[in-house]
């Protein structure tokens, strides 16, 4: 394992801390003179830990801020406010050759394996083409038995180095992009909807591979899906977003199995279960109405909108991500386990 | 007081025995630049009064166009019918002129689709276009069938409906367009709703309410739905029979019950044990290797060989029964389920 970025982390140790992070974008009126009329608070105070040879889940639906968490991660956005630190450096203050080696150890696989690969490069050429810019990692000579090891490592035939990302199918392609992630040996992979776009089929061969390549070289994953199922199967922690912040956290049981939160608890009785012998067993959560708008959020609470709890407390002070005697940390002034989906057998 | 004319077939179906719909053996068939895409293969499949079947399939299974067919909004070319009947209320649409095809489907069947933004018109409100069923087919006024738009969305569980029939779809939230979609669709009161992935595009949170809402609606109406979505969650929560497609052909159909919980087709086992579980952890899943088959070169035989862990090919075939080479035919396996496989027997209870 390289270790340009300063000491070793051992296994269990935080590798990757964040710490009330927050991204604001502006919403802007005028076309000459621009003003700024408000901001979607798309991340708003996201507290996570990323231990060594871990993966951290991270689910929500669509607009909560898991992809801008991940954009920020990688330093591919500037956080407004708040602290990500790997191995105890701020990642912020870092510049040149240590920003260097932080992009080079955190590296990212994209949902859309059409989108995120150049299509008018080869295989080959995209796996290999970060070592142009971390030479360091893969010497000139042996560049291209290296790409062919990495294809085959992520059951990629080897002979279609030369071939476009068109002649290969969904599936493939992801791999594709995993072979790309792997290339700078990173640290930590973030896996932003790494399966979403993937058929059912296709789907477990990717979980699998991402599950072995794990444990053969000791990575750490952010999962951010919005599929709960997979993500119960991946993670060894799970956070669950709303809105812009973290609700909820604990290992995948405390999470799957004593929710205690309202959000986590409706969420995870609105995902329907695939054995017929469990149809009908798990307790129904109707949500009311839509999620609210992030560049308005409701004060207090941010769920106290579609929340059956609420009460007025909720309204003027917004509850901490912190454990109320149920065994893991919840937002929710009235925190209570609860058990919404049956447990197997 | 019945007569022999009255419990002919075509009666019985009128007042809800029998079928409404009855797909015949349909195929349907693409012209391409890179050859014949052969995307439906024979598929045949019957919906009741009230009954919910869904039709499970991964992308390019062929589900999407068999209920284009039917409702007759192909790209005639590239696309083309090569055979098939689709009876509604024993009537062969494919035979029946475009004018008379209309007539039946508007009020008859209606359709709602996974992307309710690009299918809605975006420069007319919502209560417009919802309107349009009434004035187009029942001719009434603007006035009246905006009214009836109101009251639609209302049904539907828009809230404030008569203060948001005058906006915009981009004015509605992904969930509220699906609603006002179903709207729609509803408006003439169809004896056949086919929704093609309905909710694959909405939250989870929100694809609960929109389930919920659909089987409100169908049991006020007595409508046969048909659900085409990849998602076995979906179809095991809300359909009573399902048919799996793979490569274009039904390769399983029975009852979810059945059929998800002992499945007679490898295919379908393999989807089964490929998903991870929401209320286990579980073990390492087991993925069904290779890839989806290529339309426009389906394997010869069964097109699931080349991926199937119970193939027999070779000097392990039953005479006949050849996986590479013999096609099988959806058949009887135990009553009341229909598999395509030759070796079904050594499927079941596994």
């Amino acid at each position: 394992m390289p270790e340009s970025t300063g000491n070793a982390v051992a296994p269990g140790e935080p590798l990757l801390e964040v710490k009330d992070l927050k991204k604001h974008f502006p919403l802007t009126q005028g076309i000459v003179f621009k003003r700024t009329v408000g901001h979607v608070r798309a991340v708003d105070g996201v507290n996570l830990t990323l231990r060594r040879g871990e993966t951290l889940g991270l689910v929500g639906e669509s607009g909560c801020g898991k992809s801008t968490v991940s954009k920020l991660l990688v330093a591919l956005e500037k956080p407004t406010s708040g602290q990500i630190l790997y191995k105890g450096r701020d990642v912020a203050k870092m510049g040149g050759r240590a920003l260097k080696d932080y992009r080079r150890e955190v590296q990212i696989i994209f949902q859309d394996p059409y989108a995120s690969l150049n299509p008018r490069m080869t295989v080959g050429d995209i796996v290999a083409e970060g070592w142009s810019v971390h030479a360091d990692i893969a010497p000139r000579k042996g560049r291209l038995q290296r790409t062919q090891e990495l294809m085959e490592r992520v059951g990629l035939n080897p002979d279609f180095v030369n071939r476009y990302p068109h002649q290969f199918s969904g599936g493939q392609r992801q791999r594709i992009g995993i072979a790309r992630a792997l290339a700078l040996q990173p640290e930590i992979i973030v896996c932003d909807e790494p399966v979403s776009a993937l058929d059912v089929s296709v789907q477990a061969q990717v979980v699998n591979l991402l599950e072995d390549l794990q444990d053969d070289f000791g990575l750490s994953y952010l999962f951010i899906a919005h599929d709960l199922s997979v993500v119960r199967h991946i993670s060894d922690r799970v956070a669950v977003m709303y809105l812009g912040s973290v609700v909820e956290e604990g290992t995948d049981s405390q999470v799957y199995t004593s929710a205690s939160h309202p959000y986590t608890q409706a969420l995870l009785s609105s995902v329907p279960v695939h054995e017929p012998h469990l149809r009908g067993l798990k307790e129904r959560i109707l949500l009311q109405g839509d999620v609210p708008s992030p560049a308005n959020p409701p004060s207090g609470c941010r769920f106290r909108t579609r929340c059956w709890k609420a009460q007025d407390i909720c309204a003027t002070e917004a509850p901490a991500l912190v454990d109320r005697g149920q065994g893991h940390p919840s937002a929710c002034h009235f925190a209570e386990a609860r058990t919404v989906v049956p447990l197997e057998g | 007081m019945s007569t022999a004319s009255t419990s002919a077939p075509s009666g019985s179906a009128r007042a809800g025995f029998g079928p409404i719909l009855e797909v015949q053996d349909l195929r349907v068939q693409f012209r391409t630049g890179s050859g014949l895409v052969n995307a439906v293969n024979g598929v045949s499949y019957t919906v009741s009064e009230g009954e919910t079947l869904a039709i499970l399939g991964e992308s390019g299974s062929g589900k999407s166009v068999s209920a284009q067919a039917i409702m007759g909004i192909l790209d005639v070319p590239p696309a083309e019918i090569t055979s098939g009947r689709i009876l509604f209320e024993g009537r062969d649409l494919l035979t029946v002129s475009a004018e008379e095809q209309r007539k039946v489907r508007g009020p008859g069947i209606s359709m709602i689709f996974q992307d309710a933004l690009s299918s809605l018109n975006p420069v007319y409100s919502v209560g417009f276009q919802i309107g349009e069923m009434f004035r187009a087919h029942r001719g009434m006024s603007r006035k009246d069938a905006k009214k009836r738009a109101v009251e639609l969305m209302d049904r539907v569980r828009i809230p404030a409906a008569a203060q948001r029939v005058n906006d915009y779809p981009h004015q509605f939230s992904g969930g509220m367009r699906q609603r006002v979609m179903i709207a729609m669709a509803i408006a003439l009161d169809p004896r056949i709703l086919i929704a093609d992935e309905p909710t694959t595009a909405l939250d989870v949170t929100v694809q609960a309410q929109v389930m919920d809402l659909l089987k409100d609606l169908q049991r006020d109406t007595g409508m046969g739905l048909v659900l085409i979505t990849h998602d076995l969650g979906v179809v095991n929560e809300v359909a009573d029979n399902v048919a799996v497609m793979y490569a274009g052909r039904i390769v399983e159909r029975g009852t979810v019950d059945d059929v998800f919980g002992d499945p007679a087709h490898p295919y379908t086992d393999g989807l089964m044990s490929s998903i991870p579980q929401l209320e286990a952890k579980g073990g390492r899943l087991l993925p069904i290797g290779g890839q989806p088959p290529n339309l426009a070169n389906i394997p010869s035989g069964c097109p699931f060989h080349p991926r199937c862990p119970k193939r027999r090919i070779g000097a392990d075939a039953l005479p006949g029964r050849h996986c590479a080479e013999d096609v099988p035919p959806l058949r009887l396996v135990v009553p009341g389920r229909e598999a395509a496989c030759h070796y079904s027997e050594e499927v079941l209870g596994a």
